[in-house]
């Protein structure tokens, strides 16, 4: 097909619900379907090829050596594949549905899952063929790679006529998440945290962390403290407000460890040793009795503590961006 | 009782495997020859797998190791410590956290079943950035435990 745009456009990340629910239903049209016909090993099961793939591994099996050898029963797949000159194998069906894949935008490709079957052992001059099916076409799923649709595909393998193995493979076809592509083109390599959103409710919240100050409003009617900033009062309504300014002593009033998915800009500064590891993300009770979001500094994500005593410190994430964190005070484990 | 004291051979039947067994970790450097090495000899020439270049442009950040490879290593972590003689039936994986050269992966494997002569392992491989392989691999030892050679 002609769609040669390697990689996403932004309008095509933005694709509507509708055009995505009609994209699924055409691709879902393809299960059951074969995706491989009469294919044929464009080579016999050979001893050079077992033992260049032994030497790829590193796998010493004597099982696999010499010319009464049986092939290593991982590289069912091996003999099945087209090579640098393709697959004849491969159905229009499955043709078709990669290339509605591609044209929706889904143009990047991995594979996810591999499930083989061995019936017997193939050995040198074994003659490979194999037919396969379009098992099933996922819902559209987003994933830390991307946008796509996970295609499973199930695959016969014979030796001479005889079914030696089964194959069943999925992969994803999406369109690369945006943030990799930027993130090559920059040369810093170093993931940055993702920018707050500043608008006129909250911009007087930015400009104090930028004199390194933590403000918290005041309602100008009833004298009550909120936090985070909110254009009206949720006590009496009063749209007037000022600001005082936190002392910066607090305590962990609650806390989650984040395992996954991995987002290294958010240890990256602390603990570099676990970059893209877990960090705590808790909830800071001011001494001043309202609540912030934020990170724990100066102590590994699994000694974070309800009731750990913080105090405020203003981390400098990148060029752009500085942030209000709070430092467990020392000595506080007891 | 002292369970270490039992003849090898009585614990059931097949032998000296265990439910609960963990296999030895295998560390494998992630070498940007092995994860060529393995596309080429598995006849996988998907760009990703040996051009640095265009795989950036799709959006990963180096190449990266082929799914066969996986399946290779997990399979001759396996045979590497059940011996020549244990038999691969099946082998199910699924991917998570890419092999990228400069990393190193660490399989860990953990009987899962033995039953008869057959046993059913839990292989995880783990790298720098998570777990890059989860899966099962079930095989036939002949013999049971007698037939059963470690290195």
């Amino acid at each position: 097909m002609s769609g040669e745009g390697v990689g996403p456009d932004d309008e095509r990340a933005d694709v509507s619900e509708d055009v995505a629910e009609d994209v699924y239903a055409r691709l879902k049209a393809y299960e059951g379907r074969a995706s491989a016909v009469g294919g044929a090993g464009k080579d016999l099961v050979n001893e050079p090829m077992i033992r260049h793939w032994c030497e790829a591994m590193g796998d010493t099996n004597p099982a696999y050596a010499g010319p009464d050898a049986m092939a290593p029963p991982t590289m069912l797949q091996a003999w099945t594949m087209g090579g640098l000159s393709g697959h004849a194998a491969r159905s229009e069906a499955f043709d078709e549905l990669l290339g509605l894949l591609d044209g929706a935008g889904y143009t990047s490709v991995v594979a996810t899952d591999c499930e083989q079957e061995y019936l017997r052992p193939l050995r040198p001059g074994d003659r490979i063929t194999f037919d396969a099916l379009i098992e099933s076409v996922s819902q559209r799923k987003t994933t830390k790679l991307g946008t796509g649709h996970f295609v499973t595909t199930r695959m016969d393998v014979r030796a001479g006529g005889e079914l030696a193995g089964t194959h069943r493979f999925r992969i994803l076809k999406y369109a690369p998440a945006a943030q990799g592509r930027e993130g090559a083109s920059e040369s810093s390599a170093r993931p940055r945290r993702p920018r707050p959103v500043v608008n006129r409710d909250n911009a007087g919240f930015w400009e104090g962390v930028a004199r390194h100050r933590l403000l918290i409003q005041r309602c100008d009617g009833c004298k009550t403290l909120r936090f985070p900033w909110l254009p009206g009062c949720n006590a009496c309504g009063s749209p007037k407000w000022d600001t005082v300014e936190a002392s910066g002593e607090g305590t962990v009033y609650s806390y989650v460890v984040m395992h996954h998915p991995p987002f290294p800009a958010f240890t990256a500064t602390d603990h570099a040793a676990a970059a893209a590891g877990p960090y705590a993300v808790a909830l800071i009770e001011l001494a001043e009795g309202v609540r912030m979001i934020s990170n724990v500094v100066g102590v590994p994500h699994d000694e974070v503590r309800i009731g750990t005593p913080v105090r405020l410190e203003f981390l400098r994430a990148d060029e752009e961006l500085e942030l209000p964190v709070f430092r467990a005070v020392e000595g506080s484990e007891g | 009782m002292n369970i270490d004291a039992t003849p090898v051979g009585a614990m059931g039947p097949v032998g000296s495997v265990r439910t609960g067994d963990t296999l030895p970790p295998l560390e494998i450097e992630i070498t940007r020859t092995l994860i060529v090495a393995g596309a080429i000899a598995s006849r996988d020439y998907q760009d990703v797998h040996h051009d640095a270049e265009l795989a950036r442009e799709k959006g990963s950040p180096d190449i990266f190791m082929n799914i066969l490879t996986t399946n290779g290593l997990v399979g001759r972590y396996i045979t590497d410590h059940f011996g020549p003689t244990a038999v691969l039936r099946k082998v199910a994986i699924r991917l998570g956290a890419p092999n990228y050269p400069g990393d190193t992966m660490v399989l860990t494997g953990t009987v899962e079943e033995a039953e008869g002569d057959t046993v059913t392992v839990r292989v995880v491989g783990t790298n720098g950035i998570g777990k890059h392989v989860t899966g099962t691999v079930t095989l036939v030892l002949p013999g049971g435990a007698d037939r059963v050679s470690r290195p």
